[in-house]
């Protein structure tokens, strides 16, 4: 959870990213297809990430793009595969409509950026840039300056980012 | 303060008199679930974090049921991970191949789960054991991680929506029809968030079957949960199942919810949800002539002996139509072997269906059955995703095992009245 530390603490505090446009309803299925769930490697997972939804999205996607998606992102499984594998793909944050509750919790876990902003859909199209203030949950869009509020993330969220995420937060409380 | 079982059972378990929806409270697990996909995550993660000891070992639930029987030299190593780990910290529910089932059809069976208890698992239909009256969720492995180390973990307190269903069932409807026709009315998101209590006189007389195939697809709507509060049904499928004791948990009368849907289900058809979402449902009437190349019968959310038999009555005296692969895959070895006994597989084989060890196999794409680019599938399994079973230009239609039963003997999808 070293990733969701410096994400609170250090520079990543601020991200400037590329988006990459999806509609509702993304499930788990199309962020990592289940035949390839003999792995967890990270590297491996990245090669097919939203590849049914996007074939070529492997091939297109570069480091500190930010995925922009309708409602309920993330649904389906329970894999931690699916934020591994956008991490691992070099997603930066994911902004959505909504998530899908076992998705948000993973997110976390993980310390994959996420921020719930139901309005940025009618405001960017693919490729436009945004930059995002996590701390604040602003959204900026470089094309005409919009500011978008994103729903701020909850104080106890910030706090187990803040110990390093919830293994850091476990290994404290279990004094190991 | 008047609390609904979801709630009653999260205070109890975090030490509270009450809580509220929305507030954050840290909770004992009873019981932890992985499989052979999500525990290696959180196997790696307990070791990076340097534990040495699972908090009981008796609350851990290990099952490799996804890509086992080994479907290949990677899920070789990942059942491996799984075995090495429960050997190595003496795990009393380990499930070998050969002794296992699939994990949600599994658990009940053997009477480990009870009502008011809180169950998390690395798996999302891990909600199927709400219908037992418990707060059962599904969680990722850092997760499993973590309560595996603490035995807690921290939960914010959802919302409930109480679903109502009155009225009789007509034939051929089952469980099944009762959570499609719903998600199809609220949507995948309909329960974002929110826990689902099911209720009304429709579900007093639903069999516990039924009940599991309903909580189980609870996550289909975005549930956090599926809930049901226990009765004498419960109490009766559990006797013989466990010798532990349990303190039922109930909603009471006051309790509030966000919201109160109402469904006459004496109008029901069976429902069939069309390519490539649960909640494109339509009643299996209209659902026009689609051809079929396989029809799968079996998963967490329909592999159990009500449905197996089910499918029988309907397969009975019949064969699979030459155009359509038949997969049958009974849940867990003690449907295996029941259906056995009662004469099931000779009814399946007779049908010249492959009737297979018990595995998620298929439902999720695994092996067992994938589907070529362009093929069309109808399945009693839980999601239609684009390339769920196979190709992603595959379809996958959802469906009850009378319907898919049906279904594999005329090659396109249709009722069993039509047979």
């Amino acid at each position: 959870m070293s990733n969701g530390q410096r994400v609170i603490k250090g520079r990543c505090m601020k991200l400037k990213g590329k988006i990459w446009k999806f509609g509702d309803n993304i499930n788990t299925d199309e962020i990592i297809p289940a035949r390839y769930l003999n792995t967890s490697d990270p590297a491996e997972l990245a090669k097919h990430c939203m590849e049914d939804a996007d074939p070529t999205f492997p091939q297109k996607v570069q480091n500190g793009d930010i995925i922009v998606a309708g409602s309920n992102f993330g649904c389906g499984s329970s894999r931690e595969h699916a934020p591994i594998a956008l991490k691992a793909a070099g997603i930066a944050c994911v902004v959505a409509g909504s998530f899908a509750r076992i998705f948000f919790r993973n997110a976390f876990n993980m310390g994959l950026p996420i921020l719930e902003c139901p309005e940025i859909g009618a405001h960017v199209a693919e490729g436009d840039v945004v930059s995002i203030s996590l701390e604040d949950g602003t959204i900026t869009v470089a094309k005409d300056n919009t500011v978008l509020q994103a729903q701020p993330v909850p104080d106890f969220m910030q706090a187990l980012l803040q110990d390093g995420g919830l293994m850091h937060y476990v290994k404290k409380k279990a004094n190991l | 303060m008047a609390m609904t079982i979801v709630e009653k059972i999260l205070a109890q378990h975090a030490g509270l008199e009450s809580v509220r929806p929305g507030q954050l409270i840290e909770a004992r697990v009873d019981r932890i679930l992985a499989n052979d996909i999500t525990a290696p995550i959180a196997i790696r993660q307990f070791r990076e974090a340097g534990a040495h000891k699972v908090f009981d070992r008796d609350r851990i639930i290990l099952v490799p049921d996804h890509f086992a029987p080994n479907k290949d030299l990677a899920s070789a190593e990942q059942c491996k991970i799984l075995r090495d780990f429960a050997r190595e910290h003496n795990i009393t529910h380990y499930f070998e191949v050969g002794r296992m089932g699939i994990e949600h059809a599994l658990l009940p069976e053997l009477g480990l789960v009870l009502p008011g208890e809180i169950i998390i698992g690395a798996d999302s239909h891990t909600c199927t054991h709400g219908a037992l009256g418990a707060f059962a969720t599904g969680v990722g492995s850092t997760d499993v991680a973590a309560a595996m180390i603490t035995g807690e973990l921290w939960f914010k307190v959802p919302e409930t929506i109480r679903f109502v269903y009155s009225g009789r069932l007509k034939k051929w409807v089952s469980g099944k029809d009762l959570i499609l026709h719903t998600i199809g009315d609220i949507g995948v998101d309909g329960a974002l968030y929110k826990a689902m209590e099911f209720c009304g006189d429709a579900i007093d007389a639903l069999s516990m079957e039924g009940r599991l195939t309903i909580a189980n697809m609870a996550i289909e709507a975005g549930g956090k949960c599926g809930v049901f509060n226990p009765d004498e049904k419960t109490f009766a499928y559990l006797k013989g199942r466990t010798n532990s004791s349990y303190a039922p948990v109930y909603s009471d009368p006051g309790a509030e919810y966000c919201e109160v849907k109402h469904y006459d289900v004496s109008g029901i058809e069976p429902q069939v949800s069309f390519p490539h979402s649960p909640a494109n449902t339509r009643p299996v009437s209209q659902a026009g002539d689609i051809a079929i190349q396989q029809a799968v019968i079996g998963s967490c959310t329909n592999g159990r002996i009500e449905d197996l038999r089910i499918a029988a009555e309907v397969l009975q005296g019949r064969k699979a139509d030459p155009q359509v692969r038949l997969i049958v895959i009974p849940a867990t070895q003690g449907v295996y072997q029941q259906a056995l006994q009662e004469g099931l597989l000779e009814i399946f084989l007779q049908a010249e269906a492959a009737v297979s060890t018990p595995t998620c196999g298929p439902c999720l794409g695994g092996y067992m059955g994938i589907l070529a680019k362009g093929e069309s599938a109808i399945a009693t399994t839980n999601r239609n995703f684009v390339g769920r079973m196979g190709h992603p230009e595959s379809n996958v239609y959802l469906a009850n095992p009378a319907v898919v039963a049906a279904s594999a003997i005329l090659g396109r999808i249709s009722s069993p009245e039509e047979l």
